[in-house]
Order: structure tokens, then sequence, then C-alpha cells
């Protein structure tokens, strides 16, 4: 049941820029350019979970955007390593 | 109190906005990471503000585990979002990536002398 | 003497943010006693799994305290306004689509690991410019700046104050 709609409309408009870098993470021409539109839908998916737990007033969803934000910097941190080529 | 909420969600709402559109206009990798991180990092904090304040709003202990946790996200977010950024831009320039139309670029001319690990095997043994 | 100190800390630094996390748990009080002793057990263990890397090159020196008022200060201070107008700069950016790129090079003088880290964060966050590499022997910093001015520039030039704050904070 959705407590406050403010915080509620406002995740549903990160879901819409996430649609957004989706974009760029299909077309980007390089793996880097995925990388970082990968990277950028990281943040807004913790943020986007941050807004939604409030507006469900469901506080497991702020531990999961917890978890969720350390886990994608170390996703992205491999990601790095493998384009600099030190994973081979 | 509720007028700090909206305004929090509106700047967030908004830089957040202009992050995904500099994802998408900006010419290069590096420029891309420039709009990304930036305006990501400050939109979301700004979200994340207004929710730890609907929390202390609302009181008691959940308004509080809510308000504690969502300021936890905000310092995570504050501290991995440079660094996985820098990391992703020093990748993709030792992946061989010029800069779109850079004007100079002493780091090629430099030629990666940092070693890529330097608590690497020379620590360890 | 000195491994026993260096994870004693880690594993208290891990406590202390375990309660930040769990607090509100408790019934009557704030927390609940089988989390504070399933966090006890699991800050001894990441204490004892990490505490050699945490302090070694000059780390023990965050554990000052008159450095963490002056981080406070920092962090509401310059730089939240940098950050601001680092935002609408890029806004303006996009805006316009008027760039200038460039990746130069400076030395801002610092030598430990955690001012360089403090230092290539605030850089990365604030206007124009994005850490790309690091030199660790000669302390070198390489940043693409989107609007080069001065393809030599000093420190001042390309991040204002941060080198002095970096110093102070967490020199």
């Amino acid at each position: 049941m959705i407590v406050a709609l403010p915080l509620a409309a406002a995740g549903l408009a990160l879901v819409g820029f996430i649609l957004v870098c989706m974009v760029r993470l299909s077309i980007g021409p390089t793996a880097a350019d995925r990388a970082v539109a990968l990277d950028t839908i990281n943040t807004l998916v913790v943020a986007t979970m941050v807004l939604l737990g409030a507006a469900f007033n469901l506080v497991v969803l702020l531990d999961v955007a917890l978890v969720y934000a350390l886990l994608s910097y170390v996703g992205t941190l491999y990601i790095a390593r493998y384009l600099e080529g030190g994973l081979g | 109190m509720n007028g700090l909420i909206y305004a929090f969600l509106a700047i967030g709402t908004a830089f957040n906005a202009l992050g995904a559109v500099a994802l998408i206009r900006f010419p290069d990798v590096y420029t891309r990471i420039h709009g990304a991180t930036k305006c990501t990092t400050f939109g979301s904090i700004f979200s994340i503000l207004a929710v730890a304040v609907h929390g202390i709003v609302q009181g008691g202990a959940a308004g509080g585990t809510m308000a504690v946790r969502a300021l936890l996200a905000l310092v995570f977010l504050l501290l991995t979002n440079p660094t996985g950024s820098h990391a992703l831009a020093r990748g993709a320039h030792r992946a061989g990536i010029k800069p779109f139309r850079a004007v100079v670029d002493r780091l090629e001319e430099a030629g990666h002398r940092s070693p890529v690990t330097r608590h690497g095997s020379k620590e360890t043994q | 003497m000195r491994r026993v100190a260096e994870w004693a800390t880690t594993a208290a630094l891990a406590f202390v943010v375990f309660l930040v996390l769990s607090s509100f748990t408790g019934k009557w009080g704030v927390w609940a006693s089988d989390e504070l002793l399933a966090g006890a057990v699991i800050a001894l263990l990441v204490g004892l799994a990490t505490g050699r890397f945490a302090w070694s090159r000059g780390g023990w020196r965050l554990l000052q305290p008159h450095r963490w008022v002056l981080f406070l200060v920092y962090l509401v201070g310059p730089f939240l306004y940098a950050m601001a107008k680092a935002n609408l700069d890029v806004a303006w950016r996009v805006i316009t689509g008027r760039i200038n790129p460039g990746i130069v090079r400076f030395n801002p003088g610092l030598r430990t690991d955690f001012g360089r880290t403090f230092l290539a964060n605030s850089i990365t966050l604030t206007p124009g410019t994005l850490t790309v590499d690091v030199d660790d022997g000669s302390g070198d910093f390489y940043v693409h700046w989107i609007n080069v001015k001065d393809p030599s520039p000093t420190a001042d030039e390309v991040c204002g104050p941060f080198p002095r704050w970096a110093r102070r904070v967490a020199e």
C-alpha cells in the first residue's frame, strides 16, 4: 500500500530515467560506454529502491538498496579491471 | 516539513534526469562519465535526503530505521560512486579509447608509467 | 602488539558501523541483544580478516577526532557548493554542447593514500574535472578536464582549494 504518493511518483520517474540509460546500454559504441551506462543505472536503482521503500513503508527494500549499492560497486570495479586487461 | 520533502524530491528528480540526458548526449566515454557521475550522485543524494526527512517526520522506530538506513545508503553512494567512475575512466584509457577532440592528452604522452597494482608481487613476496 | 592494535581498531570501527545500521531494532532500548551479539562476532571476524590492510601508510591519522570535524565542515561547506556548481555546469554543457576536453597533468604534492583518494574523489565530483589516473610513485594526477584553459596547469587552476583541504583532513 502506498503511504507517500510523492515519493512513489519520484521513484516512478527514476524508473523512466533507467529506461533512458538503457538506450545507451544497448547502442553504446564501445564496451566502456556500456559499463558507464550500467554504473549510472546502478546508482539510479539504489535511489529508486530507497524511494519506493519509503513510499510503500517497506524497510526491507532499504536494506536491499544498501547491499545493492556495495555489490554493484564491486561489479563496476571488476568490469573496469576487465577493460584494462587485468583479468586475463 | 512537507515543503522540504517536495523541494528535495524536485531537485533530485531534475538532476537524475539531467544525468540520463548527459549520458545520451555527450560525445565520448569520458564526458559521459562526467555527466552521469556528477548528476546522478547529486540527484540521488537529494532523493535519499527526502526519504530521510520523511522518516524523521514519521517518527517512531520504523521512521528512525528508515532515516538511518537511507543516510547509510547516502554515505555508501558518496564514497563508491566517484571511485567506480575513476576506475572506469582509467580502464577505458588503458583499453585505448582516445578522448574526443582532445586538445592535450598528457596521460598518453606519459605512456602509463604507473604500475597496474602497487600492492602486487613486490609487497606480498 | 601492533597487529593486535590494528585488528582491534578495525573490529571496533566495524562494530560502530553495525550499531548504526541496526539501531532502533530493540523493544525498549535501542538495540536488541541478539543483534548486538551477532554484530560483535561479525565485527571480530572482519577485524581479523582486514586489519592489516587498513592502517598502513599513515592511515592511523584518520582516527584523530579533529579531522572528522574538519571533514564535516568541508562536506557541508566548500564541497556542497562546488558540487552544486558542477551540476549546473554540466547542465549548461549538455544544453549547449560546448566542450573543449583534454587530459592534463598536475602535482598537488600529497603523499598518503588517504589524501590522494580524498582529493581524487573530490575532483571527480566537482566542476568539469574527472580523475583518470594517479601516478603512485610521484603523486601526479592525470585529470580529464572538460574545458581546458591551460595545457600545463597548476593544481590551483584545476581544483582550487581542494588540495589544501585534503592536506588538512587526511594528511
